[in-house]
C-alpha cells in the first residue's frame, strides 16, 4: 500500500523516490564478508589510495543487523556456504549483495567437490565485479553503477513495492 | 589444549568466535570456553576455505599450477611461486640462470614485505589504531605499482616459470624499486614512532599470547613466531637456495614468544628485506634468464623461436575423436556457453584443436612454445622460507605433464595448531591481537 | 647443497630398525627411509630423541595414494622431519594396504601431528590408533567419502544449503547493461 496512492507517478512521487534514492545511495553501510584474496584488493580499496569514503561507503559494520550492502569477498566453499545464508537472512531490508570476484560470481577456476560455484546460487545478487582479483578500479565503477541502481529503484514509501526479498514483492528471490 | 567437554559446568559459557567476523580474518571459527571473561578451553575449527588446491592440481599441467600457487598464501604470491618452480626444478636436476635467481629473489622479497605490512596493518587496525593501517596500505600500493609493472597483475602475478620467468624487467625498474623502498622505509619509521612505543599498543600484546620455545617446536611452528621465542631457524639461511648464500642479511630473534616479540621481529625483518633488495639490485648480472629443459641458457629471441627443433606435425584428418580423461573440462559442452566468440582471444574446444586444422592452428598460434613439461618420475620436498615460516612443497612425479601428487606444506596450519595453547588464560579481547600476530593466511592454512 | 643426513647417521638408523627397512633411497640430495608400519612409532621416537638425529620438528605427514600407479600397497604415508640444531632433513615412508588402513599416531611425540593426521584422515581415509579426537577437520562433518583418494571424482560436490529455486537467470538484474563499445575494437560475430 502506497503512502499516496492517488499520486501515483507523478511528479511528487517522482521527486521523493530520488531523493530517497539520493540518500541511500550515499550512505551505505558494507558488511565485507571477507574469506580470500579478493581481501587484499578490498583493503586496497579502503585504503588512501582508492578511496571508497568518497561514495559514502566506508564505513564497515561487521554486524548484519546494522549494514545494508553485504559484499561477498572471495571464494565461498560449500562449507562456508550455510554462514553465507544466515548472515543474508539476519540483514534487515533494504539490502543489496554485491558479489566481489570472480569465486563468488562463478566459483573461479575452482571448479571442485568443495567449492560453491557462485553464490547467487544461494542468494540473490545485485551487482557482479568480476576479476582475480578486481582492480580498485573495477571495484569503484560496480558501486556506481550500484549506487545508480539504488537510485533507481522504487522505496516502498512512494510506490508500494516491496523489497524483493519480501513475501508481497514482485521480485521475487 | 583442554578440548571442550561436551556438557559444560554450571558456570562456564560457550563462545563463538564464528566464521563472519570482523578480524579481517572471516575464515576460522573459534569455540570459546568462558569463565566470565577469561578463556578455560577453546577449540580451533578450519576448513572454511578450503579450495581444493591439491586435487585440482592433479589435474593441470605444471605452468597451470602455478596461478593456483598464487593464491595460497595471497598477501606473498611470489614466494609460494618460486617455491613451486623450484620443486619441479629440482626434480629435473635443473638450475636456472644467475640473472633469473637474482630477479626471484627480489620478487620474493618485495612479496614478503608486503606480507608483514599488511600483518601488521590489519593487526593495528582490529585494536583501534586505524592510521597505521592506511599509512602500510599506503606503502603496500608501492610495492604493487612494481609487481604490476614487472608481471602485469597486482595481486596475483603469476609470473615466475619452470626454467625461468615470464620475462624480464623493464627498463627503469631498478630506479623506481629504489623510490618505493625509500617510501617503504620512511613508512616504516612512522609505524615505528606511531605504534613501537606507544602505551596502548605495548599494554595489549606484550606478555600475551606467549609460547614456549619448546612448545613452539612440537607444534611445527616456522617463521616469525618461531624466532620470536628465541630459536633462530630460517630457511634462507638453514638451507640457502636461489642466491641467498651471497646475500649478507641478518634473521631478528625474539625472546620471550608474546605478541609484542612477533610484531618487533615482523618489523625488523621488513628492514632486512630492503637490504637484501638493495644487494640485490647491485648484485645482478645482465643476461639470459631462462633454460630450455637441458638446462642451456636461452636468449630472448631463442626463447619464442622454440618451436624450430620439434618434429613438423602430422596431416590432421577430421574424424571423430575420443579425449583422454584428463581433457575433461575443455570439451566442447563445457566450454560452448561460458566463452565469447572471439577467435582471437579463447582456446577452441578440444574437439577442434585435434579434428580440424583451422582448430589446431588457433591453439597453436595462443600457445607460442611448448607447453607440457615432463619431469623424470621421482618426489621431491623443496621448502623456502614464506612469509609465515617454512613453505614446502612435495612434489610426486609419474613422468607425465601433470603432477601425480602435490602436496602444500602451508605455515599457517602449523601456527594455528598452536593457537589454543597461546590463547588459554587469557581473555577474550586478548585473542584478536594474538590471532592477527600469527598472520593467519587463509589459502595457506586450508589450501 | 644437500640437507640428508650423513650416510653414518644413515646406517646408523638402519641397523637400528633392522629387518624392519625396507628400503632407502637418494634423490636430488634428499634421504628418504621406507619403514614397515609395525616400526612407525618406534622410528620416530629414535629420529626424534637420538642426541646426533635429533629430529626435533614435524614438518609434514601427507599420504600419497598409488593407485593410478598400479603401487600396492595402496597408500604410501609419507612424513618430513627436519633437525634444527643439525640443519638436516629426513623422509620418512611406511606403506598402508587399504583394507587396513591404520598406522599409529603421532600424538605422543609432536602437537602438530594431531592435525596433520586429522586431515590425512579428512582427505585420504587412513586412520591413526590412539589420536585423541580423529574427526574431520578441513571439511564438513556430512561429507563422505575422503576426497583425494584417486578415485574421488574431482567435481563431486555434496552440498550444504540446497541451490534456489529460480528461473533462469539467476541473478536479480532486471535490465542488462550495455556499455558502448569502442569501433576500432573488431570482434569476429558478437
Amino acid at each position: 500500500m502506497g503512502l499516496m496512492e492517488g499520486l501515483d507517478n507523478s511528479v511528487v512521487t517522482g521527486r521523493l523516490d530520488s531523493a530517497l534514492g539520493w540518500a541511500r545511495k550515499f550512505s551505505l553501510f558494507n558488511l565485507p564478508f571477507v574469506t580470500a584474496c579478493c581481501g587484499m584488493e578490498y583493503m586496497s580499496v579502503q585504503g588512501a589510495h582508492y578511496d571508497m569514503d568518497r561514495f559514502g561507503a566506508a564505513f564497515p559494520r561487521f554486524s548484519p543487523r546494522q549494514s545494508d550492502l553485504l559484499m561477498v569477498v572471495g571464494t565461498i566453499s560449500l562449507k562456508m556456504a550455510p554462514v553465507l545464508v544466515k548472515v543474508y537472512q539476519q540483514m534487515c531490508e533494504p539490502k543489496w549483495v554485491v558479489s566481489f570476484g570472480v569465486c563468488t560470481i562463478s566459483g573461479g577456476f575452482y571448479d571442485n567437490y568443495c567449492t560453491l560455484m557462485g553464490i547467487d546460487r544461494v542468494i540473490p545478487v545485485d551487482m557482479y565485479i568480476p576479476g582475480c582479483p578486481p582492480r580498485p578500479e573495477m571495484v569503484l565503477d560496480g558501486l556506481q553503477k550500484l549506487q545508480e541502481k539504488i537510485q533507481r529503484s522504487p522505496h516502498p514509501l512512494t510506490s508500494g513495492e516491496r523489497h524483493r526479498d519480501s513475501p508481497d514483492s514482485s521480485h521475487r528471490a | 589444549m583442554k578440548p571442550i567437554p561436551q556438557e559444560p559446568p554450571r558456570d562456564h559459557m560457550f563462545l563463538n568466535m564464528g566464521p563472519s567476523h570482523p578480524a579481517m580474518h572471516g575464515i576460522i571459527k573459534i569455540q570459546l570456553e568462558l569463565d566470565g571473561e577469561t578463556i578455560v578451553g577453546s577449540q580451533v575449527e578450519i576448513g572454511y576455505l578450503h579450495r581444493g588446491f591439491e586435487k585440482t592440481c592433479e589435474n593441470r599441467t605444471y605452468t597451470q599450477v602455478i596461478p593456483y600457487t598464487d593464491r595460497l598464501n595471497y598477501v606473498s604470491p611470489l614466494i609460494n611461486e618460486v617455491g613451486f618452480c623450484l620443486a619441479v626444478e629440482k626434480l629435473f636436476g635443473l638450475n636456472v640462470t644467475r640473472r633469473c635467481q637474482y630477479i626471484r629473489v627480489l620478487m620474493s622479497e618485495i612479496s614478503r614485505i608486503t606480507d608483514h605490512l599488511t600483518c601488521i596493518g590489519a593487526s593495528a587496525m582490529e585494536l583501534g589504531a586505524v592510521s597505521a593501517f592506511l599509512y602500510l596500505i599506503k606503502a603496500r600500493e608501492t610495492l604493487y605499482d612494481l609487481i604490476e609493472e614487472v608481471s602485469g597483475a597486482r595481486v596475483m602475478p603469476n609470473y615466475i616459470r619452470v626454467g625461468g620467468l615470464k620475462s624480464d624487467l623493464p627498463e627503469g625498474f631498478e630506479e623506481r624499486t629504489r623510490l618505493a623502498m625509500g617510501e617503504v622505509r620512511s613508512v616504516l619509521d612512522e609505524t615505528h614512532r606511531l605504534l613501537t612505543r606507544n602505551r596502548i599498543f605495548v599494554d595489549r600484546l606484550s606478555g600475551l599470547g606467549v609460547i614456549s620455545a619448546e612448545d613452539a617446536v612440537s607444534h611445527g611452528f616456522t617463521g616469525p613466531c618461531l624466532r620470536s621465542t628465541g630459536i633462530g631457524y630460517d630457511v634462507r639461511q638453514a638451507e640457502p637456495y636461489l642466491v641467498y648464500d651471497r646475500l649478507d642479511f641478518d634473521v631478528p630473534v625474539g625472546e620471550t614468544g608474546d605478541n609484542y616479540d612477533r610484531y618487533l621481529v615482523r618489523m625488523e625483518e621488513m628492514k632486512q628485506s630492503l637490504r637484501i633488495i638493495e644487494q640485490c639490485l647491485a648484485q645482478m648480472p645482465q643476461g639470459p634468464y631462462q633454460v630450455d629443459l637441458d638446462g642451456r641458457e636461452m636468449t630472448p629471441s631463442e626463447v619464442i623461436e622454440g618451436m624450430k627443433a620439434k618434429p613438423p606435425l602430422q596431416p590432421i584428418r577430421q574424424a571423430r575423436i575420443r579425449l583422454s580423461p584428463d581433457l575433461e573440462g575443455t570439451e566442447k559442452r563445457s566450454v560452448q556457453d561460458v566463452v565469447a566468440d572471439d577467435k582471437t582471444v579463447v582456446f577452441p574446444p578440444k574437439e577442434d584443436t585435434y579434428g580440424n586444422i583451422e582448430g589446431l592452428m588457433q591453439h597453436f598460434k595462443l600457445v607460442m612454445y611448448g607447453h607440457g613439461i615432463r619431469p623424470p618420475r621421482g618426489e621431491v620436498y623443496q621448502a623456502v622460507e614464506g612469509g609465515n615460516g617454512e613453505l614446502g612443497f612435495y612434489l610426486v612425479s609419474d613422468g607425465t605433464d601433470l603432477p601425480y601428487r602435490l602436496r602444500c606444506r602451508g605455515p599457517c596450519f602449523h601456527l594455528m595448531s598452536g593457537l589454543s595453547t597461546m590463547i588459554e588464560g587469557e581473555t577474550v579481547a586478548d585473542v584478536v591481537p594474538t590471532f592477527g600476530s600469527i598472520n593467519m593466511i587463509g589459502g595457506e592454512l586450508d589450501r | 647443497m644437500s640437507s640428508s643426513p650423513t650416510p653414518e647417521l644413515l646406517d646408523k638408523l638402519a641397523e637400528r630398525l633392522g629387518s624392519h627397512l625396507l628400503r632407502r633411497d637418494a634423490f636430488r640430495g634428499e634421504a628418504t627411509v621406507v619403514v614397515a608400519p609395525q616400526a612407525w612409532l618406534e622410528t620416530c621416537r629414535f629420529l626424534k630423541e637420538d642426541p646426533e638425529l635429533a629430529f626435533g620438528l614435524l614438518v609434514d605427514l601427507t599420504v600419497v595414494d598409488l593407485q593410478a600407479l598400479g603401487g600396492s600397497p595402496r597408500f604410501e604415508l609419507v612424513a618430513h622431519l627436519y633437525s634444527i640444531r643439525k640443519r638436516h632433513r629426513i623422509r620418512l615412508k611406511t606403506p598402508v594396504p587399504e583394507d587396513q588402513a591404520q598406522v599409529p599416531s603421532l600424538t605422543p611425540l609432536w602437537k602438530n601431528a594431531n592435525w596433520l593426521e586429522r586431515e590425512a584422515w579428512d582427505m585420504f581415509g587412513v586412520r591413526f590408533l590412539g589420536h585423541p579426537e580423529l574427526r574431520r577437520i578441513l571439511l564438513y562433518p556430512e561429507f563422505e567419502g575422503h576426497p583425494l583418494r584417486r578415485d574421488y571424482p574431482l567435481r563431486k560436490r555434496q552440498p550444504l544449503v540446497a541451490e534456489r529455486d529460480v528461473e533462469e537467470p539467476r541473478s536479480m538484474v532486471s535490465e542488462p547493461v550495455r556499455y558502448p563499445v569502442d569501433p576500432r575494437f573488431k570482434t569476429f560475430g558478437v
